[in-house]
């Protein structure tokens, strides 16, 4: 992993890191990485990847409205909400 | 009187109904040793106006006999379960201030059983982490410490010691890799992981979810048995909870393990595997056997795999569900010129280093280029490691290992934390059951020599809990390790 790369992921990530932090977050992930590589030994040929441990597969349930009007609720926690909305910073010149 | 912080479970309930105490006097002795204990900072929020009034009317129905299992038994709740109206934080700045507008199937079904709740629990920030120190509130301290204060494990740490420390009757905890059994471990009280899909994961702030579930923290096999009847069953609102009848629990408590088989694997007796740790092992295993059960060397092949796996697995599925914090709907909000700098700035000063660290890993391994060659491989390899544990049940009933390769370690140890991969060692026992979905117990097996409790870990089939808490109740007998500090 490089530099480039460690600024790249940390924007996918929405996260920041300071400039003098970059090396550092480097290399403690390439350590990491060298770590889980331990997985590369081992023979996966045609083995399906388990995705759940669930018995049985997920149910669908119906595409319904269970619990609606919640609009108060649902706004309850946003740290900033104008007209019964969500608001957000302009985002269309 | 005697000490009512003292009982377990089913000691309050009967002295409750035989009218020995009321449920206030009950929960008015655990308000008082929440505060008078507040040093060990388990608890990072207290609820006690709300404990007397619920105990009230657990006693109004005491004296219509209306009694239900958990009817005025004061519970701790893990700050990762949302309680309506009562803030829960994952112990995390990032939504330190948030109020859920509903309540977790879980605790829902505690109070509809008639509990009582104390408080909520400290942890690691979103439950990553093996020792509470990733909390924003600070560590926890184990009740266990001497002269140096030691973590009391994690991320249910705020659980396991509250237990220990008479601070609660019991309390719900999460494991994710090991997060309820560690802390149990470490802190000399008992706990169980049920299968993946028993218990609802609905309002549980969620961390890694195909691996998230609650289980209880008690002080002796019977309570989690009591606790954990109360907490299981289908939802519709988790579609991965599975629709199967929960077995009554506590009808596996007779100790009666003749003819049960135990397996031993023999991989997690690893190089330098700690002597008293292998010793106490050894000892659990002859006493089951004295009891009648049978000793049975089984295999699990793919063991040494577990750790690397689930540290991909686990942060691939922590970036995806953190995405949700972006200052917009809940939490902390910092502002950007941009859309794109808002969610920046919110996540950066919110969230601690260590999730930080798992969030970048897992967007790492889910990024284009690296998505087979990580995500993909570790998901075929997980599936290798419950191949493992499906062959070694074709010869025996339960597997029995330690659950932790040592003692409770102090708090800002150096190993610990020069290294995250230290700190992620905690987990060796416990993550390869967490990837196959199993349910598991750990419960006290003894004191070491420096007088700190270590734990031993009992693994079932899927749904076979019930095998799981037989096994476990008799060695618990033979133990006679009374649960707590």
């Amino acid at each position: 992993m490089d530099a480039q790369t460690v600024t790249k992921i940390a924007f996918l990530s929405r996260l920041k890191i300071d400039d003098d932090k970059i090396e550092n977050t480097k290399d403690e992930f390439t350590k990491i990485l060298r770590w889980v590589d331990l997985l590369k030994e081992v023979n996966t040929d045609g083995v399906e990847p388990l995705v759940s441990v669930n018995q049985n597969n997920i149910a669908m349930r119906k595409d319904e409205v269970t619990e609606g009007n919640q609009s108060q609720a649902v706004l309850a926690n946003a740290p900033m909400k104008e007209y019964g909305y969500f608001a957000v910073p302009k985002v269309v010149e | 009187m005697t000490d009512l912080t003292k009982l377990t479970i089913a000691q309050a309930r009967a002295g409750l109904d035989k009218k020995e105490f009321t449920a206030r006097e009950l929960t008015q002795a655990y308000i008082d040793n929440m505060q008078a204990k507040r040093n060990l900072n388990a608890y990072v929020c207290e609820t006690p106006e709300q404990a007397l009034a619920q105990a009230e009317v657990a006693q109004a129905a005491i004296n219509k006999g209306e009694v239900k299992d958990l009817t005025g038994i004061p519970l701790g709740i893990k700050d990762l379960f949302c309680t309506k109206g009562i803030a829960t934080t994952a112990c995390s700045n990032i939504i330190r201030n948030f109020v859920p507008p509903y309540e977790s199937t879980v605790t829902q079904k505690l109070l509809d059983a008639g509990s009582v709740f104390l408080g909520k629990l400290n942890l690691d920030e979103f439950a990553m982490g093996s020792s509470t120190e990733t909390s924003c509130f600070g560590p926890t301290i184990n009740p266990w410490s001497k002269d140096v204060p030691l973590t009391p494990g994690g991320s249910s740490g705020g659980s396991a010691a509250a237990v220990a420390a008479d601070m609660c009757i019991a309390a719900t905890g999460t494991d994710t890799g090991g997060s309820i059994r560690q802390p149990a471990s470490l802190c000399g009280v008992t706990g169980i992981k049920p299968t993946y899909g028993r218990c609802s994961r609905y309002g549980i702030i969620a961390f890694a979810s195909s691996l998230d579930q609650a289980g209880p923290i008690a002080k002796t096999v019977e309570d989690c048995a009591i606790m954990l009847k109360n907490m299981a069953g289908y939802d519709a609102k988790d579609s991965t909870s599975e629709n199967k009848e929960v077995p009554d629990f506590t009808k596996f408590l007779n100790g009666n393990v003749k003819g049960m088989k135990i397996g031993i694997p023999q991989e997690y007796r690893v190089d330098g595997l700690n002597e008293e740790v292998a010793k106490y092992w050894d000892k659990a295993a002859t006493m089951l056997k004295d009891m009648g059960a049978e000793i049975v060397d089984i295999s699990l092949p793919h063991s040494k795999y577990a750790l690397a796996t689930y540290y991909i697995i686990m942060p691939a599925e922590t970036s995806s569900n953190l995405a949700r914090y972006d200052g917009l709907r809940y939490g902390v909000r910092v502002d950007g010129n941009t859309l794109d700098e808002m969610y920046i700035n919110s996540r950066t000063k919110g969230f601690g280093a260590e999730v930080k660290r798992r969030i970048m890993m897992g967007t790492y391994v889910l990024s284009a280029g690296y998505y087979d060659a990580y995500f993909i491989k570790a998901q075929k390899v997980r599936r290798l490691i419950r191949n493992d544990f499906i062959e070694a049940f074709k010869k025996c009933d339960v597997i029995l290992t330690p659950t932790t390769t040592g003692a409770a370690f102090a708090i800002g140890d150096k190993t610990m934390h020069e290294n995250p991969i230290n700190m992620w060692l905690n987990d060796l026992f416990t993550v390869a059951i967490s990837l196959a979905g199993l349910p598991a117990m750990s419960l006290p097996i003894g004191l070491n020599s420096q007088g700190l409790p270590l734990g031993m870990q009992i693994i079932g089939q899927p749904f076979d809990e019930g095998r799981v808490f037989e096994a476990a109740s008799a060695l618990e007998k033979q133990v006679g390790f009374r649960g707590g500090k």
